[in-house]
């Protein structure tokens, strides 16, 4: 059984950082390992070889070897040697001042171009812009139906042309965008092998028609050792300014990201990952870098935490905290909110050690259900005043939740202790008044769940 | 043109690059020393092999050629092809030439299980099978007109639902209708689905049981896997297989210059037969597999 990257260095590390001195042989089995973990995360062959020289040779420096931490220097190393390959900066979307923007998507067959045509689109459209999707896959049976449903799905409108000429239905998909308003243009083309000449040459002529201020190319994470030739094919003959990482929410590790960036140069601008249209992340490499070396990527599940927090959290709720009137309703809203941010397993895999969690079957999905389940069989009052609930309301709300009576008993148990643990956080805060909320909002979920030990330690 | 010069062309890009890379090792001479060996172990890798896949081949070469006193990296080489050609499981029967017999494609989005299953319809129908296709994609938008036109250009009936349906029942309409019409061969497109979502792989057992239920024919069941995949794909074939119990593999997109070695990994690693190959865009570039046939195309000898 193949472990992930992340699962790997924290195991080699481990071994690491138990010696107080490494020796130039302990490097080279770290090195080993990690060469191996990132061949396994498809981390192209070249890119590997280069990337484990430099930080070999970085690793091997007096600083390190005599250092009284040496475990966690290579740790840091790794880790901006990772950060470097990955691309320095943040890598975001700017529109140029044009109007319309035209964006224009390319990629192989079945790498998720359309779909994410569809998440760009509804990212512009709640940035406040109004979007154009234009259907220029004419070879794939259905593909433009496939947009459509999407752009309605998303309320977006779409423009087809005559369904035959993709090259004339992106020109005129700009005439399309100037008399309907739309200030952004988001071309779908069809997918193409990256040596079909005729294929390849077609996609220029749709930048050439409409030369588009951004070209984005679309990559499987699951892409394996031949990402270099997809890559260096499309950069050469359409040239493209940047790359939307899909499915990056299966367990791949996506080592394609590291390769396209080393050998083209250029960034990775966003990851999607989901069926749904919010699905679409920006990419942070020093986040990502992070996330492969299982340091877990807390900082993006924050804000995606506290924009959902803000989007809810009432006044009046905020007010409620501060006093620490938890009632079984709140216990309700946090779920909600989790289940939002990808349920469990989303939350957990982008916090330290969670795919670990996750892989060993320490969460149960379904748990939130049943919780809910039980929740929703209690009146009004019971919800407000938990203290009310006896024996035969017991026995009641789990014939209604379809549980047995251990289960509430057990919800019970844990709503007061979480109860307990906020009574004590918002002691330690002084009320908790604003500006703290947010991280309220996060401990009241997790504490009061079955999460493995030390999870909700990180909110507090 | 021929099958076999298609199957010919669709592998020979392939098979250019290796050779390339392999030509590389040739003009180093045939000096069989321990450079020689790294280079093809990374030449493995590079093909998707998989790091441990191609230390463990590479090892298990140097050792015969060794015993064997083979002369130089020619015999080598050959010895490669038999080396990798035996990792790959046999098939116990061909579920797309097995009639009576019901077969769900499943698979992660994007692998090509919709144009797959039209192309195998098509097969079917050519080798004078009665055949009926279902469409349990209820998810994907517009995958139901996607198949609809497959099922046209190979002159098969679709049986469908609107979109959103319950992808169990349409199975069930499905087998009904294949025994109303007498249908020999019934393939079944289910929806795209990441191997780690634990509740769509629920729905897809159950679309599985429902359709092992109801089915008097025997069903099998086959995973659908890109060529271009990574080592990610033997997570796939885990995953599938222990939730579906899969029959065998069909790798798609061979016609890029991915080496489809994943499939070697995924044949030993899971135990599952490679079924087909698609090596083309046409309607008729789905071929069958031959694992020593495979194995010469990939290090550059096979074919012609």
């Amino acid at each position: 059984m193949f472990d992930n990257l992340s699962n790997r260095l924290q195991d080699i590390f481990g071994g690491l950082k138990s010696k107080g001195r490494l020796t130039e042989k302990d490097i080279d089995t770290a090195m080993r390992e990690i060469r191996l973990a990132l061949l396994e995360a498809d981390v192209n062959f070249k890119v590997v070889k280069s990337f484990i020289t430099s930080t070999k040779e970085r690793c091997l420096t007096a600083e390190v070897m005599a250092s009284l931490t040496p475990g966690q220097n290579v740790i840091k190393i790794v880790l901006d040697e990772l950060t470097k390959l990955l691309g320095v900066t943040d890598s975001k979307l700017v529109l140029s001042s044009r109007i319309p923007n035209v964006i224009m998507l390319v990629g192989l067959q079945g790498s998720g171009k359309t779909t994410a045509a569809a998440k760009l689109a509804y990212r512009l459209k709640k940035e406040g812009h109004s979007p154009l999707l234009v259907a220029c896959d004419v070879y794939r049976p259905a593909a433009a139906d496939q947009l459509a449903s999407l752009a309605d799905d998303i309320g977006v409108k779409i423009y087809r042309g005559d369904g035959k000429n993709p090259v004339a239905i992106a020109e005129q998909s700009i005439r399309e965008a100037i008399d309907s308003l739309r200030d952004v243009v988001i071309i779908d083309t069809a997918g193409r092998l990256h040596i079909d000449e005729l294929m390849m040459e077609e996609a220029a002529a749709i930048k050439k028609a409409t030369k588009p201020d951004q070209i984005l190319m679309v990559l499987d994470a699951m892409t394996g050792q031949d990402v270099v030739n997809v890559a260096s094919a499309f950069a050469e003959k359409v040239d493209f300014d940047g790359v939307i990482m899909s499915k990056m929410d299966g367990d791949a590790r996506g080592g394609g990201a590291l390769s396209i960036r080393a050998v083209t140069g250029k960034p990775i601008k966003f990851i999607s990952a989901g069926e749904k249209p919010d699905a679409l992340e920006p990419f942070y490499p020093d986040r990502m870098a992070k996330r492969i070396l299982g340091m877990g990527d807390v900082i993006s599940f924050i804000e995606k935490a506290s924009a959902i927090a803000e989007e809810e959290v009432s006044e009046e709720e905020a007010k409620r905290f501060a006093k620490t009137e938890f009632t079984f309703d709140d216990f309700l809203a946090s779920m909600k909110q989790i289940k939002k941010m990808g349920g469990l397993s989303g939350l957990l895999s982008s916090l330290p050690g969670g795919d670990k969690a996750l892989a060993s079957g320490q969460v149960d999905e379904h748990e939130l259900d049943r919780i809910e389940a039980i929740i929703h069989s209690m009146s009004a009052e019971e919800r407000r005043k938990p203290n009310v609930i006896n024996g035969s309301r017991r026995e009641r709300i789990a014939k209604g939740a379809g549980v047995e009576v251990y289960d509430v008993n057990q919800l019970i148990k844990r709503f007061s202790e979480t109860k307990k643990m906020m009574k004590k956080y918002s002691a330690d805060m002084g009320g908790g008044k604003k500006g703290k909320k947010r991280h309220g909002r996060g401990s009241k979920g997790l504490g009061g769940l079955n999460l493995p030990d030390g999870f909700g330690d990180l909110f507090k | 043109m021929s099958w076999f010069d298609r199957l010919s062309e669709g592998l020979s890009r392939t098979r250019e690059q290796f050779s390339e890379s392999m030509n590389v090792l040739f003009n180093r001479g045939p000096n069989l020393d321990q450079d020689f060996y790294d280079s093809l172990e990374e030449a493995l890798i590079q093909g998707d092999m998989g790091a441990i896949s191609a230390s463990e081949i590479v090892e298990q070469l140097q050792e015969t050629a060794k015993r064997k006193a083979l002369p130089d990296a020619h015999s080598v080489l050959e010895l490669l092809a038999e080396t990798i050609a035996d990792r790959f499981v046999e098939p116990e029967h061909d579920p797309f030439d097995t009639v009576p017999g019901v077969v769900l494609f499943v698979g992660i989005n994007g692998a090509g299980k919709t144009t797959t299953v039209g192309k195998l319809a098509k097969a079917a129908v050519d080798a004078g099978h009665r055949v009926l296709i279902g469409s349990a994609d209820t998810f994907r938008a517009a995958a139901i007109e996607q198949l609809d036109v497959w099922g046209e250009r190979a002159g098969v009936e679709v049986v469908k639902r609107e979109r959103g349906s319950d992808p169990a029942s349409v199975c069930y309409d499905v087998i009904e209708r294949a025994e109303e019409i007498g249908a020999e061969l019934v393939l079944i497109d289910t929806s795209g689905r990441l191997h780690t979502s634990v509740d769509l792989m629920r729905e897809l057992e159950k679309v599985v049981n429902v359709t092992r239920k109801r089915s008097k024919a025997p069903v099998s069941v086959v995973l659908v896997m890109d060529a271009t995949t990574g080592q990610n794909g033997l997570s796939q074939a885990r995953e599938f297989n222990r939730a579906l119990q899969l029959d065998g593999v069909v790798i798609t997109k061979l016609d890029g210059t991915a080496k489809g070695g994943i499939a070697v990994a995924v044949s030993r690693e899971i135990g599952l037969p490679i079924l087909r190959i698609g090596v083309g865009e046409s309607i008729d570039d789905m071929r069958p597999f031959d694992a020593l046939e495979y194995a010469h195309a990939l290090i550059g000898e096979g074919g012609n």
